[in-house]
């Protein structure tokens, strides 16, 4: 039992690594079907990480140690939260090696790295892309905070794990409007945080509207593939913890094969879904001016407040 | 709101399939590496590179992300940066401001890679040629794989000559 | 045992002072000084360490040294133990650092004698204050180590501003002292000075006075800590002070002043109401965002993290004020998870700070220059530095593995808390609390982002920055050492925060906490509330970073690397002057919180004469007055000097004015002394 534990904990993260750059190829296709294109098949991005392993690095003559490292580090520690994020099954047998909050500062760790290795060849468009990325994930913070209080106030914990077992034992909690209110906070923040519009503008060549984007403009080859891959993993995981955490029905809590291949089905629906209404909200908004972007996370902030203390006046 | 995609939905996928094959137009000047083909046969970013163009062929390569030609389906893609890039569609003929330039963005571009060069400039320096301004044909400066002619050249022969580049020229209508 | 080391840690700090007295100058000189410091901090390391672990305090009591007021009393608790084993944690790596670092005081710059009997006896004074057993001892210790640091901080006296600085921390200091012996005579209430005395009477003061008494404590000690507003001088005296002095001060100095809070609020008064807490709260969530907030707009290293220690200070309060909180609802277990919090970051502060100060030191040391605009592309020049100075940034950044996560952790666990407090409008205070901890914890993230990024990236934006070299070993192996304080405190919560439990049993009442949280490799917060397991992170993190380059190297990845140009757009030639910097960087944030920083901007354009069309030069500059001295510090200076402006007229300069002043203050006071 304890051994089937572990395996599923790899399992998850291979399946995790697998389906991430589906799921962006599909959000792919699917804008590409609003524009009225025919588009890039959903499975465009595993050509393309094949491609970019298969290709060299050239790398800029300003860069030290740390932009051959970075890539690795967060690419590695994107990994890591998937091994805290229960996907099939709740709890995962490492459920106790972090909770909400590791998953938040091991994100955070990625993104500082990422900073980093954007500054580290010297140009211009990679410290402007650094200072806009941290910008925007200082202020996405607090939101991220608020709604991990919100959810802990009703399940008594922040572990992942027993979130979700808490809320399958009690729907009334799952649908309480302090839920509701902390997964609207929460979906504005992983636009914010995956660098989708109208925060950023994933399929953007003006530089100087970058943000994501200008970070890692002198990326090639494997660093690029690593970087791209934990981008999309990112993607995944942010998109997991929206439907797990606020929908948590369907998935396993036992290890038994049929549930969790009804997990399996069940979290590839709640991905397609989820990526169906950020095709539909990209095709819809224009990007925002980055200056107009605090108000947007303002405004969620807001949001979560209003669920956490919703949700502790209803206690 | 729901106008937007009741026009969506009313409109339906406008991009057209490909004519038939036209390989005369295309010009091979290099072989192509097989390997490279397999390599970027299905994934293929594409720095563009403007070496002292009228702008014309430009906006023909403007087209061919848009619906109609919709590069896109082929997985053909426009990228920022040249080290994101695995070919490099250059268009005009060499003017010597962009010479240094434009090699640098070869060097700049990880192996392997392709030249597409585009427009009748690219090669005879069209309407350009012995100006004082002008270095020359593209190939002077760095490595052609393929030239697109035409002045300026349809989006669908560009699209073609990119795909014979990679040798996916698209034989029965997709 | 303990009494030799005590012993010990005393001889060695006399020894350290007497060599500097003699001297100290070169090699031999200046490491004779520095092993004073460094055997007498380890002393005073172990020395507390036996006291935590045992549990038995130490007691000594002199009365025939200073025959009034109960003479000298010391006693080391497993409380003051702990403070201890944080001044040995940030002073070991700090005197082996200084070794080398002092080499450059040796043309006569500033005097090795004075900075070396100061820096022994500063370490003394600081030892004996976490010693202190009555209100005497406590403040005569406590003005020693000010006065010791404030010699300290004027050590560059010939440097402009130094002596400015001085003057500033100072005034606060002693105004912080006016206080405290104001607190301590309430708190005495005519009776006698021994903390055991105040422990037994202080139940029988009247609520006012104890409200008093805990206000004036908090102000006092929270201008040595720098709370806002009284932080005003840490920015000012951290850059002007030598760095491994800076080091101390901050890393080690300030938290004395969350041991006195600590000592006076829980163990002597035993804790009080409801609002004490959320009064130290509210300031602590102050002082974090108005600290990190300065610190983005700071492109002096030094004042950077000068402000950096305001807004960890900060954190360090939300613990602490936590714990309160939730000791004044008889929450125990959640209020020893607060208390908990604070002194876990109480040392990870000391050594990451003492870490960042460290490197700052190394890099001023390498370019003369704490302008972080003028530097750049320092890892290349001095690799080591740089390492050391990112392990400190990404800890600070409380980026997990490391020890800034485990006790930012902790504090945010004991705010999750407060959903179980009984009174609603603290309870509702709590999520705003979260949310503005973590977005300290964001900004400090961008702002390290910065301070590495531009400082240690790129390429040298001054000539000074392009011929850097690496430190001698001696600085190194100081920073190397609180590096490795970093990664350790931060794998080992598991075993720190039983220990913290320890510590706190007993004051004010706390249970002893350590069935509680479990020896396990992960940490719990009580009542099963949370768990994580940081050693367990690190593993799977260094696993996968070994693991995915060899998977990538199994599945022929290709391997070819070749360097080539930096990508500027077909740019020809690249210079510093195209990369971003400091300013730019933090431009964004700079814009989102315009209304607190209101920057004034100054723009003036010189045109040719012939046309507008060509630009001759263009000026721009830009300020910021930071909030507190624009609405609270500027306004008092100008009062003073107004006043003081009066008091002139009647100095008019003439000896038989001042005669005639003397003469009627005399006859004034015989008819007063008369009339009473
Ligand atoms: S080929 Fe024709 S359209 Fe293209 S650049 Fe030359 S002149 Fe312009």
């Amino acid at each position: 039992m304890v051994i089937t534990g572990y395996v599923l904990e790899i399992a998850q993260v291979i399946l995790a690594l697998l389906l991430a750059p589906g799921l962006a190829g599909f959000v792919r296709w699917l804008k590409a079907r609003l524009q009225n294109r025919r588009g890039a098949p959903p499975w465009q991005p595993y050509f393309e990480l094949r491609k970019l392993f298969g290709k060299e690095v050239v790398m800029s003559n300003n860069a030290s140690w740390l932009f051959r490292i970075a890539p690795y580090i967060i690419f590695a520690s994107t990994i890591t939260v998937t091994l805290l994020v229960p996907m099939i099954v709740a709890p995962l047998a490492l459920d106790g090696m972090g909770d909400l909050l590791m998953v938040v500062y091991l994100l955070l760790l990625g993104t500082f790295f990422l900073a980093l290795a954007g500054l580290d060849p010297g140009t211009a468009f990679g410290g402007m892309g650094a200072s806009r990325e941290m910008t925007v994930a200082a202020i996405a913070e607090p939101t991220i905070a608020l709604a991990i209080f919100g959810l802990a106030l009703s399940a008594g914990s922040t572990n992942l794990g027993r979130i979700v077992t808490q809320e399958l034992a009690n729907t009334a909690v799952t649908l309480s409007p302090g839920h509701i209110l902390a997964f609207v906070a929460l979906f504005i923040v992983t636009l914010a945080e995956t660098g989708r519009l109208p925060v950023d503008n994933p399929a953007t060549h003006l530089e100087l509207t970058m943000i994501h984007e200008a970070m890692i403009l002198e990326y090639s080859g494997r660093y690029l593939a690593l970087i791209e891959w934990a981008s999309w993993l990112k993607l995944t995981i942010f998109f997991t913890l929206l439907s797990n955490l606020f929908v948590p029905w369907g998935i396993a809590t036992t290890f038994d094969p049929a549930a969790l291949a009804v997990a399996v089905i069940a979290l590839i629906v709640k991905l397609a879904v989820l990526g169906g209404i950020i095709a539909v909200v990209e095709t819809r908004v224009a990007k925002l001016r980055l200056f107009r972007v605090p108000e947007l996370l303002g405004a969620s902030f807001v949001l979560a407040l209003l669920a956490v203390t919703s949700s502790f006046v209803l206690k | 709101m729901p106008a937007l995609f009741k026009k969506i939905l009313q409109t339906g996928i406008v991009t057209e399939p490909l004519g038939p094959d036209e390989a005369e137009i295309i010009q091979l000047v290099a072989q192509v590496d097989r390997k490279v083909q397999q390599l970027l046969g299905r994934a293929l970013a594409i720095r563009e590179v403007d070496a002292g163009s009228c702008n014309g062929c430009e906006l023909e390569i403007t087209g061919l992300t848009g619906p109609v030609y919709d590069s896109e389906r082929f997985g053909i893609h426009f990228v920022a940066s040249p080290r994101h890039a695995d070919m490099l569609l250059v268009t005009g003929p060499v003017t010597r401001n962009m010479e240094v330039p434009l090699r640098k963005t070869y060097e700049a571009t990880p192996d392997p890679k392709l030249v597409v060069a585009v427009g009748d400039c690219a090669k005879t320096c069209g309407v350009f040629k012995g100006s004082y301004a002008v270095i020359g044909s593209i190939d002077k400066v760095i490595p052609v794989d393929v030239f697109v002619p035409g002045c300026p050249p349809e989006p669908a022969d560009i699209l073609r000559g990119i795909l014979a580049a990679l040798d996916r020229m698209p034989t029965k209508r997709t | 045992m303990t009494i030799v080391l005590f012993l010990v840690m005393i001889a060695a700090y006399g020894f350290g002072a007497f060599v500097a007295l003699l001297g100290g100058r070169g090699p031999i000189g200046r490491w004779l000084v520095a092993a004073g410091a460094v055997i007498g901090a380890g002393a005073g390391c172990a020395f507390g360490a036996v006291v935590i672990i045992s549990g038995q305090p130490f007691t000594l009591s002199i009365p025939e040294l200073l025959p009034i007021a109960g003479g000298l009393a010391l006693r080391l608790d497993p409380l003051g133990a702990f403070f201890l084993v944080v001044i040995g944690v940030g002073a070991i790596p700090a005197a082996i650092y200084g070794a080398g670092y002092t080499k450059a005081y040796e043309n006569g710059r500033a005097s090795l004698r004075l900075l070396g009997v100061m820096f022994n006896l500063f370490l003394l004074a600081m030892s004996l204050v976490t010693l202190a057993d009555n209100v005497l001892t406590f403040l005569l210790m406590w003005e020693g180590m000010s006065l010791t640091s404030y010699f300290l901080v004027i050590t560059e006296s010939s440097e402009d501003g130094t002596l400015r600085a001085g003057n500033w921390y100072a005034a606060m200091t002693h105004a912080g002292l006016a206080l405290l012996l104001a607190a301590f005579v309430l708190l005495m209430n005519g009776g006698a000075g021994a903390f055991a005395d105040l422990r037994s009477s202080a139940g029988t003061l009247s609520p006012e006075a104890r409200n008093l008494i805990f206000v004036l404590a908090l102000l006092g000690f929270g201008s040595k800590a720098g709370i806002v507003p009284l932080h005003v001088w840490l920015p000012r005296a951290h850059p002007a002070a030598p760095s491994h002095v800076s080091a101390l001060m901050s890393g080690v100095m300030i938290k004395l002043g969350v041991y006195g809070l600590l000592r006076v609020a829980l163990d002597l008064l035993g804790g009080g109401p409801s609002w004490w807490g959320a009064l130290v709260l509210g300031l602590g969530v102050a002082s974090a965002l108005l600290g990190v907030l300065y610190a983005l707009m700071e492109h002096d290293l030094k004042r950077l993290l000068a402000y950096h220690s305001v807004e960890n200070i900060g954190i360090i309060f939300i613990g602490l004020g936590a714990g309160l909180i939730f000791h004044s609802s008889h929450l125990m277990t959640l209020a020893a998870l607060g208390f908990i919090g604070g002194l876990y970051h109480t040392i990870n502060h000391a050594s990451f700070k003492g870490l960042l100060f460290l490197g700052a030191g190394s890099v001023l040391h390498a370019t003369g220059t704490r302008n972080m605009e003028e530097m750049g592309g320092l890892i290349k020049r001095m690799p080591w530095t740089a390492l050391f100075f990112l392990v400190g940034s990404a800890a600070i950044s409380a980026l997990p593995p490391l020890n800034g996560f485990a006790s930012e952790w902790l504090v945010f666990q004991s705010l999750l808390g407060g959903l179980n407090l009984p009174a609603p409008e603290i309870a509702l205070t709590i999520p705003l609390a979260v949310g503005m901890l973590a977005l300290t914890s964001g900004l400090a993230a961008a702002c390290f982002v910065k301070a590495f990024g531009i400082s240690f990236l790129a390429i040298p934006r001054s000539h000074e920055a392009e011929n850097a070299h690496e430190s001698p070993l001696s600085m190194r192996v100081g920073m190397m050492i609180l590096a490795l304080a970093c990664v350790a405190l931060g794998l080992a919560p598991f075993a720190v925060v039983p220990v913290l439990g320890g510590v706190l049993a007993g004051l004010g009442g706390l249970p002893d906490t350590r069935p509680v949280f479990t020896l396990d490799l992960s940490v719990h917060a009580p009542a099963g509330f949370a768990q994580i397991s940081p050693t367990w992170i690190a593993l799977g993190l260094l696993i996968l970073l070994v693991l995915v380059p060899l998977v990538m190297r199994f599945m022929r990845v290709n391997r070819k690397l070749r360097v080539g140009d930096t990508w500027g757009c077909g740019r020809i030639g690249q210079t510093p002057r195209m990369e971003y910097t400091a300013t730019s960087f933090a431009e964004p944030l700079r814009r989102v919180f315009a209304e607190l920083y209101r920057p004034t901007k100054e723009l003036s354009i010189d045109f040719h004469p012939e046309s507008k069309y060509f630009v001759k030069s263009i000026k721009y500059s830009s300020r910021i007055t930071p909030l507190f001295d624009r609405v609270l510090y500027d306004p008092l200076l100008r009062l003073v000097q107004r006043i003081s402006r009066q008091v002139r007229r009647i100095q008019a300069g003439s000896l038989h004015l001042y005669l005639m002043y003397v003469a009627v203050i005399l006859i004034l006071l015989l008819i007063a002394a008369r009339w009473f």
